[in-house]
């Protein structure tokens, strides 16, 4: 099985005089020939610097990026086209500056071949040191690489997970077989090749192909990695959306009731997180709305989970709700202290005719609003209930909403039989002992 | 009337499923992490990829590769992220692919309040790429314009060729409101167009007249496709001809800024007899509205200009609106950003603005209390 060559005629590489690179074309273009490749089934994706010259040697589709970022828009493109051969060319350089998209390649295992081109400097600048240049070298950068240690690529992706790895020098006698077997890899392959960069890196040291295929042969990685081996990113991916059904976007609510009033209603909720004060928000909006009501909810927690504040603002109102900041409340639900403590300022916009139902043993702020102290604890309701509760009391009372809106709300929001029938049946203990009972 | 109750975030995301997205790529942040679960809960079940980047660049490095290779996508982050955008969407505007991106912006400078909104981006999204090319900034002022905004989001972005951005905003972004199903508005959806069949593909040659080239994605069959960030001829290969360069540069701003006309998106709300006109956008625009009407029952009418549009620069229908007022004010959440383009285009020193930074609501009171002087 082969094909014809897929060199560029009309773009020939044009490189310093005695470099490797001129190897790794050649050697790429026998392993597409042998691997039976068109162009149009492979993606060269390209990096910055001399490596990033590749994409246009070739006549394949091509892909010449930003520096370092090579392998973030191979993994695009791979993902959406399972069936491309794409083939990542990077400098030592751009394994520095992509560090993060490499070693995620090598974790994440989706089937693209990088061929890194380490030459051991950045030569297209002017020969500053990279990540691999050896601490005994002369660089432009003075001594800087003097103080750091190299690092060792293959090492490194093997660390990372990467199952195929080849560390190998532009000399290689078989170098065409190594990217052949490279690319015939499922699965992520990272080709390390050692090479000479005459313009620079050899101008100051002493480097000869002897040398590097030498350093090259003593390494350890020689393909396959043991213990890295497992099933490829994409074709995972894929066989994972097999186990998944369509989803279609939710029906509306239509109304059913006749909304209590269409004014604008402001309902607060004061929680402590775990006491579930933003789904209660979003079960009273799910009542107003089966009312017909327009409605919005901002919420406000912090990034601590159990623990801090947690707050809803709920507006309903039988207009176009504009402004969806809180005003003035219709209705305090105070269950924490947490939640009261962030909020004390508003106490004193509430006016005669609001209603805050109130935890026992919580302490207030002053305020006009007329108050309902509920022992929520010697009522059984649990502390994480008590948001919800508070939305019962409301209820029971006809403040904003009806139990029959509540009850709507309690059915569309769980599926499950269980709670429905806990929050029911706390709906009927709370409006029979608190409002029928006096409070 | 059929209701849902969604946050800006997952109406975006309805949003780009309508749109025909099939790729979407995010890193978490707040306050945009949303869409990333939303899309993640239902893309894949459709048929579609999201990934979690190992970090910002590669997220939008994921979608760039997967727009080149014909699929639609979308990432998402807020300001901190764009600043790792930047250069993809530098990347993005050379190479002409289609990706839309949100910000779900909130109050910087630098890390500032993840929980806390703000418009402050707005001028970054415009200028955050190297060259200073323009880019489409849609603002939506409500979650069912998050919806309908991203479905003209792609639009844009598969018509033009280049990223499109919405500037959402934690207030939008993060707060639920009732969407009316039966009255969102459903833009058609458009598609890149991909060249005729039988002749030699030249990825940046445009067409007699036209302004944007066609489109072959990479894995086409049997024509091959090129994509490079180096300053290129028509055929994609890097260039030194400057007639070509300069010929290639005009191109890049005069397809989106003379086109501004085919995607001004706004409100106009008249008030009669009124001697003011207020130009906001964002949540900021809805405590205008009712500012507006509050003032209206003092016997102070004021009108309204909701600009949806904000990039490029609306300004014929600005000068068109602004016209017959004595007095223009512009509201936002922010330093005063978009400002300048209204004195600018208005070519006025004498303009109101009213400004807020601090991670709260303009409240209508703020607004009437500077228009009632």
């Amino acid at each position: 099985m082969s094909s014809p060559s897929l060199i560029n005629p009309s773009r020939p590489p044009v490189f310093c005089p005695g470099c490797s690179h001129e190897n790794i074309v050649k050697a790429l273009d026998r392993a597409f020939v042998n691997l039976g490749l068109a162009g149009d089934q492979i993606c060269i994706v390209s990096d910055i610097g001399c490596s990033g010259l590749f994409d246009t040697f070739f006549n394949t589709h091509a892909v010449h990026g930003l520096h370092g970022r090579a392998l973030t828009y191979a993994a695009g493109i791979k993902m959406c086209r399972p069936e491309l051969k794409v083939v990542v060319t990077l400098g030592d350089g751009g394994i520095g500056i992509g560090g993060a998209h490499f070693l995620a390649a090598c974790k994440r295992n989706l089937d693209l071949t990088l061929i890194i081109m380490n030459n051991f400097n950045f030569g297209m600048t002017g020969g500053q040191h990279s990540v691999t240049t050896p601490k005994d070298s002369r660089v432009s950068t003075s001594f800087l690489n003097q103080i750091e240690k190299p690092l060792s690529v293959g090492e490194v992706a093997a660390a990372a997970g990467a199952p195929f790895v080849y560390v190998c020098s532009a000399y290689d006698k078989d170098f065409s077989r190594i990217l052949e077997a490279a690319i015939k890899f499922e699965g992520f392959s990272v080709v390390e090749v050692k090479e000479i960069c005459p313009g620079r890196f050899t101008k100051w040291n002493k480097l000869t192909p002897k040398m590097l295929e030498e350093a090259a042969q003593s390494s350890s990685f020689r393909g396959l990695v043991m213990g890295n081996e497992r099933a490829e990113y994409g074709r995972a991916y894929r066989d994972y959306l097999t186990s998944l059904s369509p989803i279609n976007r939710p029906d509306g609510i239509k109304a059913q009731f006749e909304p209590i009033e269409t004014k604008r209603y402001e309902v607060l909720i004061l929680g402590a997180a775990g006491q579930h004060a933003v789904t209660a928000g979003e079960v009273l909006a799910l009542a107003a709305m089966s009312a017909g009501l327009r409605v919005t909810q901002k919420n406000e927690y912090d990034i601590t989970v159990l623990r801090g504040p947690s707050i809803a603002e709920v507006i309903f109102s039988g207009e176009e709700i504009h402004y969806t900041g809180i005003k003035s409340p219709n209705v305090v639900i105070a269950v924490a202290q947490e939640g009261i403590d962030r909020r004390r300022s508003v106490f004193k916009a509430l006016s005669a005719d609001s209603l805050i139902i109130c935890d026992r043993g919580l302490e207030l702020p002053d305020s006009k609003a007329d108050l309902l102290e509920v022992d929520f604890k010697s009522l059984g309701v649990k502390k994480s209930q008590r948001a919800f509760a508070g939305l019962a009391v409301m209820a029971a009372m006809n403040r904003g909403i009806t139990m029959d809106m509540l009850r709507f709300a309690i059915d569309r929001r769980y599926d499950s039989e269980k709670i429905r029938k806990e929050m029911h049946d706390m709906m009927k203990t709370l409006s029979q002992r608190v409002i029928k009972g006096g409070g | 009337m059929s209701t849902v109750f969604w946050e800006g975030n997952e109406a975006i995301a309805w949003g780009a499923v309508d749109a025909g997205c099939r790729f979407f790529a995010g890193y978490p942040i707040t306050p945009a992490t949303t869409i990333l679960h939303t899309m993640l809960r239902v893309l894949p079940p459709n048929g579609g990829i999201v990934m979690q980047g190992e970090d910002e660049i590669a997220s939008i490095g994921f979608c760039i590769g997967a727009s080149m290779a014909g699929y639609k996508a979308m990432t998402a982050t807020s300001g901190p992220g764009i600043s790792l955008y930047s250069e993809n969407i530098s990347f993005a505007i050379a190479c002409e692919i289609p990706l839309v991106i949100v910000d779900v912006q909130r109050l910087g400078p630098s890390t500032g309040s993840a929980t806390r909104g703000a418009d402050g981006d707005i001028q970054f999204l415009r200028w955050a790429n190297t060259g200073g090319f323009p880019t489409i900034v849609l603002c939506p002022s409500t979650v069912a314009d998050c919806y309908s905004l991203t479905i003209h989001a792609f639009n844009l972005a598969e018509i033009f060729r280049c990223p499109v951005f919405i500037a959402s905003n934690k207030e939008i972004g993060m707060t639920r409101e009732t969407v009316d199903l039966d009255k969102l508005e459903r833009p058609d959806v458009i598609d890149r167009k991909e060249p005729p069949e039988g002749q030699p593909y030249m990825p940046f040659r445009v067409a007699p007249y036209e302004q944007v080239p066609y489109f072959l994605p990479v894995g086409a069959k049997g024509r091959l496709s090129r994509f490079t960030s180096s300053t290129h001829g028509e055929d994609g290969y890097i260039t030194t001809n400057p007639d070509f360069i300069e010929k290639q540069n005009r191109r890049l701003e005069e397809k989106l800024a003379k086109a501004v006309g085919e995607f001004t998106f706004y409100d106009y709300l008249q008030a009669i007899d009124s001697d003011t006109l207020v130009i906001s956008y964002g949540i900021t625009a809805r405590s205008a509205i009712e500012a507006a009407r509050a003032l209206e029952s003092l016997g102070r009418p004021v009108s309204l200009l909701i600009l949806k549009t904000l990039w490029p620069v609306p300004e014929d229908l600005i000068r068109r609106k602004a016209r017959d007022y004595k007095r223009i004010a512009v509201v936002e959440m922010n330093m005063g950003l978009y400002l300048r383009e209204i004195q600018r285009v208005l070519c006025r020193d004498d303009i109101i603005s009213i400004t807020k930074m601090n991670g709260t609501l303009i409240t209508p009171e703020e607004i009437m209390e500077v228009l009632s002087k």
